[in-house]
C-alpha cells in the first residue's frame, strides 16, 4: 500500500535482525507494537501477560481448552492423545499462540517461533484478541475476565476434593453426564434480575393505579363462561411458573431442581455449566474475533515495516504466514473445509476500511451510515464492540465482498433429487446470500433448540423436554439416546424428549429413557 | 506488560488426564496392545507405539442436529459457473464437496500413541512374578537423600524458613527488641503532644525513650545471620532388589534356527518382564552340548556347536556361577531353559537330582521351554506324541510343587500366550 513512503522516512532502528530472540527483543517488540496499537489505532486492552512456553506445554494447554488450569477428566486426556498423535506425525502443526480472556490477558507464545512470529503473535493476540475481549458486548455481558482464573482454581480444587471424598469413579460419572449436557448448559439471554423491594413496591403502586383508572363496576355483572379444564390448565401454569419453566438451560434446571442429587453433585454441575457459559461468547464471535485480531496484526506489521522497524526479510516472512492464514479455498477445492473465519473476518474488516475511505455508489446505498466516514478505526471499534458474527454479517457484508469471495447459496432439500442454487452473488441474490451467511453464524440455529417444558411433580416425576425441529432436521438419535441416559441418571426418574414441529406441539418423534444408575 | 518464562515449569501437566483416559479405555487398549504385540519383533518389543481403539468406550455424546435429512442451507465461497436456479447432483452421502460439516467427527477408530512405559505396563499388566523379591543393600552406591535435621551452612535453596524465623523470633524476644507497633505508638503520642502543647517534660522523656527504642531496634536486627538454618540431607544407602536371569540353551545340532529363534523370543520377554520388576537385572548365558560354558549373547544365539546333549553340565555350570558371583541372600535367581527335549539317557537321573537338590532350592523360578519344529501345528501346550525324555524327567518335579513350570512351543505366535500363561497371576496352585 505505502511501501514507497517507508524509504523517505529516517531509518529507524530495527527491532531484530535475525530470527533469534531473547527477552530484550520481546520487550522492544512489545513497546513498538504498543506504540502503534494504542498510540495510532487507539485500542483499549487489558494488561498483557506474555508467557513463553514449549511445544510440549502447548500440547498440554490444548487439552484443557487453552486454560492454564483446569479440573482433571479423562476427556482432556483423550484430547491430548489425539492432538499429540497428530502433531507427532506431522499432520497438524501447533498454533503459534493461545490467548486467554482474562484480566490480565494471558498470551502464550511458543519458544520455537521466530522473532517475526513473536511480533505477529503479540500484535494478533496481545492487541487484537485482547481488545475484542475487553470491548465486545457479548464478552462484557457474559464473562468475568477478572474472576475466571480464580474460579478455575476453585473448580479444580473443589473437584479434587470431591474425588478424595467420594472416589474418582463417582465424580467422573457426574462430570461425564454434565459434559454431555454442556452445550445445553448456557443462558442464551440475560436473565431477569430479581427486582428489589423498592422497585417491586413501585410496580405494585403503578399496577394499582392502572387498575383504579380502568375500574368499571359494570364488568362485574357480565356473565362469564365456565370452561372445563381451565383449572387443570391453571394448575399447569402455576407449576411451570414455580419451576421457572420452560427452561432451556438444562444443567441449570438440574442443579436447582433435580430431586435426588447431593449438594456436591449440584456444585459439579454448576462448575461445568459456568465454564460452558464462559466459552459461549467465543462461539458466537469466532469469525469477528479472528477478523479483529488478523486485521490488527496486519495493520501493525505494515506500520512497523513502514517505520523501518522490521526489514524486508521479516516482512516477507510475515506476508507468507499471513496469506496462509487468510487463505480461503473454493468450495470445490480439496482443502475446503468450510468458511475460514480468519479469511472472512479479515476480508470484512478490510472491506469496512475500504467503504470508509473509498466508497463506491453501491456502498453508499448499502452502508449509508459509514460510507465515506474517513475514520475506519472508529467505525471498526464500534463494530467490534457492538456486534457478534451473525449480526455483523447481516449488517456489514457488502455486495463487493460477496462478489470477491464468490459466495453462493445452495439449498439441500431432502424431498428433492438435486441440490438447488438458491442465490448467487448478483443483484437479485445479495440479500439472500447475506441472510444465509448470517444464519450460518447464528449459534441458536446451529444447535438444536431443546427446552424443559414440564415435570410431573405429583405423579411419576417424569421430566418432559421438547426439541423444536427446525427445517425438518431431527436429532442424531443414537447420540440423543446416550445424552438422555445421562440426563435421566441426573434427574433420577424417567425423561422424555419430544421432537415437535410446526405451530402445535405435535410430537414427530419421542425418546423415552429411564435412569439406569441414578445419582444421589 | 510482563513476560514470564514458563518453559521450565514442570512438564506433563496433562499426565493425570492422560492416565485417566488410558484407564478408562483400559480394556480396549489392552486388547489393542495384545493384538499388535503378536506381530512385533523382539528388538522393538518394548517400544511404545500407536494403537487404535474403537471409539465407543471413549465417545462423548452431545445433543446435536442430525447430519442428514430436512432442508439444509449451505453457503459456499468460490462460485465461478453457477447461476441462480441451477441444480447440482447430490453428492454421495457423507460430506462431499458441499456442506460445511461441523459434525464430521464420526470416525470409528480412535488412534493415539502409547509411550514405551504405558505399552509394557499394559502388556504385562496382569502378570506376576512367582516369588517374592529379596531386597538387599548392594555394594554399589545406590543412595537416596533423606532429611536429617538442620545445619548452619548450606545453599540458599535449602534454607529452612520456619526454623530460621523461629530462631529469629526467640532471639528478638530474649533481647527485648522493641516491636514496630511500640515505636509507632510512641511516635503517635509524641506527635499528639507536639500538636497539643509544643514543649514539656513528658515530651522530652518520650523523645528520649523513642530514641532509645530506635537505637535498640537498629542494633538488634530482625533477622540475624545467626538465625539462619539450612535443611540437612544425608545419603542413605537404598536397598535394591536385583535379579539374575540364567538363560540355558541346548545348542547341539538338533536345535535348528527356528527353535533358537523361539527360545530367543522367550528370553527377551522374560528379560523385559524382570526389568519391570527389579531395579537391576543381570543376564547370564549358558550354552551346552555335552559340556557347558558361559558365553556372551552373540555367541549364545549365533555360534554353532556340535556334540552330544548332556543337560546336567549346564546345571552344574549354573550352580558354579551362582556360587561364584551371585550370593543367594542378595540375588533373586531366575532360570529359563530352552531345549528340544533331547538328553542323553544316562544323564536323566543326574539332571533330575541336580535340579531337585541344587538348582530349584536356589531359584525363584525355573521355566523350561520345550521348542519344537514348526511343521506340526498343534494347539498350545498340548503334548505331541511321545513326551521327550527331558519332559518326562521334569514332569516329576512339577508335580512336587517346586518353583518350576514347563511349556511347549512350536510357533512364534505361541510365544506370547505361553509366556502369559506361565506368569499369569493365579491364586490356585500351578497347573500342568
Amino acid at each position: 500500500m505505502s511501501q514507497r513512503t517507508a524509504k523517505k522516512k529516517p531509518k529507524a532502528e530495527l527491532l531484530f535482525n535475525s530470527p533469534d530472540w531473547d527477552f530484550g527483543t520481546i520487550d522492544r517488540i512489545y513497546q513498538a507494537v504498543e506504540a502503534i496499537g494504542i498510540g495510532e489505532m487507539g485500542l483499549d486492552i487489558y494488561k498483557n501477560q506474555i508467557e513463553v512456553i514449549t511445544s510440549e506445554q502447548m500440547l498440554d494447554a490444548y487439552s484443557s481448552v487453552g486454560m492454564p488450569l483446569f479440573y482433571k477428566h479423562w476427556s482432556f486426556g483423550k484430547q491430548f492423545a489425539t492432538s499429540e498423535a497428530l502433531y507427532r506425525k506431522g499432520w497438524q502443526g501447533l498454533a503459534y499462540e493461545i490467548v486467554i480472556n482474562s484480566d490480565p490477558c494471558i498470551v502464550y507464545i511458543m519458544e520455537e517461533n521466530t522473532a517475526m512470529m513473536q511480533t505477529l503473535v503479540i500484535a494478533h493476540a496481545g492487541f487484537g484478541h485482547n481488545h475484542f475481549f475487553k470491548n465486545n458486548y457479548v464478552f462484557r455481558q457474559w464473562t468475568d475476565a477478572e474472576g475466571i482464573l480464580d474460579y478455575l482454581d476453585f473448580a479444580k480444587s473443589f473437584i479434587a476434593k470431591c474425588e478424595e471424598r467420594y472416589g474418582e469413579a463417582e465424580v467422573e460419572r457426574v462430570i461425564d453426564a454434565a459434559h454431555a449436557l454442556q452445550s445445553h448448559g448456557v443462558h442464551r439471554f440475560p436473565r431477569k434480575r430479581a427486582p428489589d423491594l423498592r422497585t417491586e413496591q413501585k410496580r405494585e403502586q403503578e399496577r394499582r393505579a392502572h387498575g383504579e383508572a380502568l375500574f368499571n363496576d359494570l364488568w362485574r355483572t357480565v356473565p362469564t363462561k365456565k370452561r372445563r379444564g381451565a383449572k387443570d390448565k391453571l394448575e399447569q401454569e402455576r407449576r411451570r411458573a414455580l419451576l421457572g419453566l420452560p427452561e432451556e438451560n438444562v444443567l441449570y434446571f438440574l442443579e436447582k431442581t433435580a430431586p435426588r442429587l447431593q449438594p456436591w453433585q449440584r456444585e459439579v454441575l454448576r462448575i461445568v455449566r459456568l465454564i460452558a457459559q464462559y466459552f459461549y461468547p467465543q462461539r458466537q464471535t469466532k469469525m469477528m474475533n479472528e477478523g479483529c485480531a488478523t486485521y490488527t496484526h496486519h495493520r501493525i506489521m505494515q506500520r512497523l515495516y513502514e517505520q523501518g522497524r522490521i526489514d524486508d526479510r521479516a516482512f516477507l516472512e510475515f506476508l507468507h504466514s499471513h496469506t496462509n492464514v487468510v487463505m480461503q479455498p473454493a468450495f470445490n477445492d480439496r482443502r475446503f473445509s468450510g468458511i475460514n473465519p480468519y479469511a472472512l473476518g479479515f476480508a470484512m474488516m478490510q472491506d469496512i476500511e475500504r467503504v470508509c475511505l473509498e466508497p463506491t455508489d453501491e456502498d453508499r446505498l448499502w452502508l449509508p451510515a459509514i460510507a465515506g466516514s474517513r475514520d475506519p478505526y472508529e467505525v471498526l471499534k464500534d463494530v467490534w464492540a457492538n456486534y457478534r458474527d451473525e449480526s455483523f454479517v447481516s449488517q456489514f457484508l457488502t455486495p463487493h465482498l460477496m462478489r470477491k469471495m464468490g459466495f453462493f447459496h445452495v439449498v439441500d432439500d431432502e424431498d428433492e433429487d438435486e441440490l438447488r442454487v438458491a442465490a448467487i452473488h448478483d443483484e437479485r441474490g445479495y440479500r439472500n446470500v447475506r441472510r444465509a451467511l448470517s444464519r450460518h453464524y447464528d449459534v441458536a440455529r446451529r444447535e438444536p433448540d431443546i427446552q424443559i417444558v414440564d415435570v410431573d411433580l405429583v405423579g411419576d416425576r417424569q421430566l418432559i423436554l421438547h426439541h423444536r425441529v427446525l427445517d425438518g432436521v431431527m436429532l442424531e438419535a443414537e447420540e440423543a439416546g446416550k445424552v438422555l441416559q445421562h440426563l435421566a441418571d441426573l434427574w433420577g426418574y424417567d425423561v422424555v424428549l419430544r421432537e415437535v414441529e410446526g405451530e402445535g406441539d405435535e410430537p414427530v418423534e419421542e425418546h423415552v429413557v429411564s435412569p439406569q444408575h441414578p445419582f444421589g | 506488560m510482563h513476560v514470564i518464562d514458563r518453559r521450565l515449569n514442570p512438564k506433563g501437566k496433562s499426565l493425570a488426564n492422560r492416565q485417566r483416559f488410558v484407564r478408562r479405555a483400559r480394556a480396549q487398549v489392552r486388547r489393542a496392545v495384545r493384538d499388535i504385540s503378536k506381530d512385533r519383533s523382539i528388538k522393538d518389543f518394548d517400544k511404545g507405539g500407536e494403537v487404535t481403539i474403537p471409539a465407543g468406550g471413549v465417545h462423548e455424546p452431545t445433543l446435536r442436529r442430525s447430519a442428514s435429512g430436512g432442508v439444509r442451507d449451505y453457503l459456499l465461497p468460490g462460485n465461478k459457473d453457477y447461476i441462480e436456479g441451477d441444480t447440482i447432483a447430490r453428492p454421495p452421502s457423507g460430506d462431499g464437496a458441499s456442506g460445511p460439516s461441523d459434525s464430521g467427527d464420526g470416525e470409528d477408530g480412535f488412534r493415539f500413541a502409547l509411550s514405551d512405559d504405558e505399552f509394557l505396563d499394559l502388556f504385562l499388566e496382569d502378570l506376576e512374578l512367582p516369588d517374592m523379591a529379596k531386597r538387599e543393600v548392594t555394594g554399589e552406591a545406590v543412595t537416596e537423600m533423606r532429611r536429617a535435621g538442620y545445619r548452619t551452612t548450606g545453599s540458599p535453596a535449602s534454607i529452612s524458613i520456619p526454623r530460621t524465623m523461629r530462631l529469629s523470633m526467640s532471639r528478638r524476644i530474649a533481647l527485648k527488641r522493641p516491636r514496630p507497633e511500640e515505636i509507632a505508638a510512641l511516635k503517635e503520642e509524641i506527635a499528639a503532644l507536639e500538636a497539643d502543647s509544643g514543649e514539656g517534660e513528658r515530651l522530652e522523656s518520650l523523645r528520649a525513650q523513642l530514641d532509645r527504642l530506635q537505637r535498640r531496634a537498629k542494633v538488634i536486627p530482625y533477622l540475624d545471620p545467626l538465625d539462619v538454618r539450612y535443611r540437612r540431607f544425608e545419603a542413605v544407602p537404598k536397598p535394591v532388589a536385583q535379579a539374575v536371569m540364567f538363560c540355558l540353551m541346548d545348542v547341539s545340532g538338533s536345535m535348528d534356527e527356528h527353535m533358537k529363534d523361539l527360545a530367543k523370543r522367550f528370553y527377551a520377554l522374560l528379560y523385559l518382564f524382570l526389568k519391570r520388576r527389579y531395579e537391576r537385572v543381570e543376564v547370564v548365558f549358558i550354552r551346552h552340548t555335552h559340556q557347558a560354558e558361559e558365553v556372551d549373547e552373540q555367541t549364545f544365539f549365533y555360534s554353532r556347536e556340535t556334540g552330544g546333549t548332556v543337560v546336567s553340565t549346564a546345571l552344574e555350570e549354573m550352580a558354579r556361577v551362582v556360587t561364584a558371583r551371585f550370593p543367594l541372600n542378595s540375588w533373586n535367581i531366575y532360570a529359563a531353559q530352552a531345549s528340544d527335549g533331547d538328553n542323553s539317557p544316562s544323564d536323566n537321573t543326574k539332571t533330575a537330582a541336580l535340579l531337585n537338590d541344587v538348582i530349584l532350592p536356589m531359584c525363584q523360578y525355573y521355566a523350561y521351554l520345550e521348542v519344537g519344529a514348526d511343521e506340526d501345528d498343534l494347539p498350545i501346550g498340548a503334548p505331541s506324541g511321545r513326551p521327550s525324555s527331558l519332559w518326562r524327567t521334569y514332569e516329576a518335579m512339577v508335580a512336587s510343587k517346586s518353583p518350576i513350570a514347563m511349556r511347549k512351543v512350536r510357533h512364534r505366535r505361541e510365544i506370547f500366550p505361553v509366556f502369559r500363561d506361565l506368569f499369569q497371576r493365579r491364586q490356585s496352585a500351578e497347573a500342568s
